[in-house]
């Protein structure tokens, strides 16, 4: 077997506020733009990974998910315990400063970890947690 | 979405970045004050609000963070206790090493000789803690 990480996916609440931040922030490239009704699916990834990419999507809107259920994703986003995803890049300062400089909300600037890596964190703008880590 | 539902978000997002701002700046001479005015509310309001939310007061929330920084600066071997006080934004020593203590279950100078795990690890570090060390193979529990 040969498997790679094709796709995941990352909720956005405001798909113009994310695409802002995935594309503009952090320089991805946008793949696809899916429309339906009032919702949307961007597929967004790094430059020169074709085959790597994070779909932004509306959050809960499977229709198994009840009501309730969707009201405390919601609010799981909103305090910034949903989702997250770790990015590597060769290097992490250099790529700290030039991603604070377009404004992200920062959550850790670059330290090094005891467990051997060096990373920062930023905060996108539906409440989703990015590590950033230096690649070794 | 009701009004209602639209304030608790909106709530829920302010104490978020009162968070993130403790995580990104918890060796700045932080206070629940100063946080309570970033975010405009009052201080009792933003520690009520916080400890229902996240489950302790930010200013606990504020010295777990301090203490997790500095168990990580004490495990490099090549920080001393002072050092690592200073350097998370303790302005005591006195006032680290009590902290310290409460949180971790052995002094500063104690973690620092022998980091390794042990009963009593705070739950909150021990993903943290367990992970794979790069290049040192981990110690057989017995031998701690």
């Amino acid at each position: 077997m040969d498997i790679t990480i094709n796709a995941s996916f990352l909720a956005h609440l405001d798909a113009e506020a994310s695409l802002a931040f995935y594309r503009d922030v952090l320089g991805f490239e946008v793949r696809k733009d899916v429309g339906y009704q009032d919702m949307r699916w961007i597929t967004v990834g790094p430059k020169g990974q074709p085959d790597t990419a994070i779909v932004l999507t509306p959050p809960a809107v499977d229709p198994g998910i009840s009501e309730e259920e969707r009201k405390t994703i919601l609010d799981l986003m909103a305090k910034g315990s949903y989702g997250g995803i770790v990015l590597a890049t060769p290097d992490v300062d250099s790529a700290f400063a030039e991603i604070e400089s377009r404004g992200a909300d920062v959550v850790q600037e670059p330290i090094d970890q005891p467990y051997g890596i060096r990373d920062c964190a930023f905060r996108d703008p539906a409440g989703n947690m990015v590590r950033l880590q230096q690649s070794v | 979405m009701t009004p209602d539902d639209a304030d608790r978000l909106r709530d829920l997002t302010a104490l978020r970045r009162v968070r993130d701002r403790i995580d990104r700046e918890y060796a700045k001479p932080l206070d629940v004050e100063a946080l309570a005015r970033g975010a405009h509310m009052s201080a009792g309001h933003l520690s009520r609000q916080f400890k229902l939310v996240y489950g302790e007061p930010p200013y606990s929330y504020l010295m777990t963070r301090r203490i997790e920084r500095a168990m990580a600066l004490l495990r490099r071997g090549d920080v001393t206790v002072t050092e690592a006080c200073f350097a998370v934004g303790f302005q005591s020593l006195g006032t680290f090493s009590t902290r310290f203590s409460e949180l971790v279950g052995m002094s500063p100078s104690a973690y620092r000789r022998d980091p390794g795990l042990g009963p009593g690890i705070p739950s909150w570090l021990e993903k943290q803690a367990t992970r794979p060390i790069r290049n040192r193979e981990a110690a057989p529990e017995r031998d701690r």
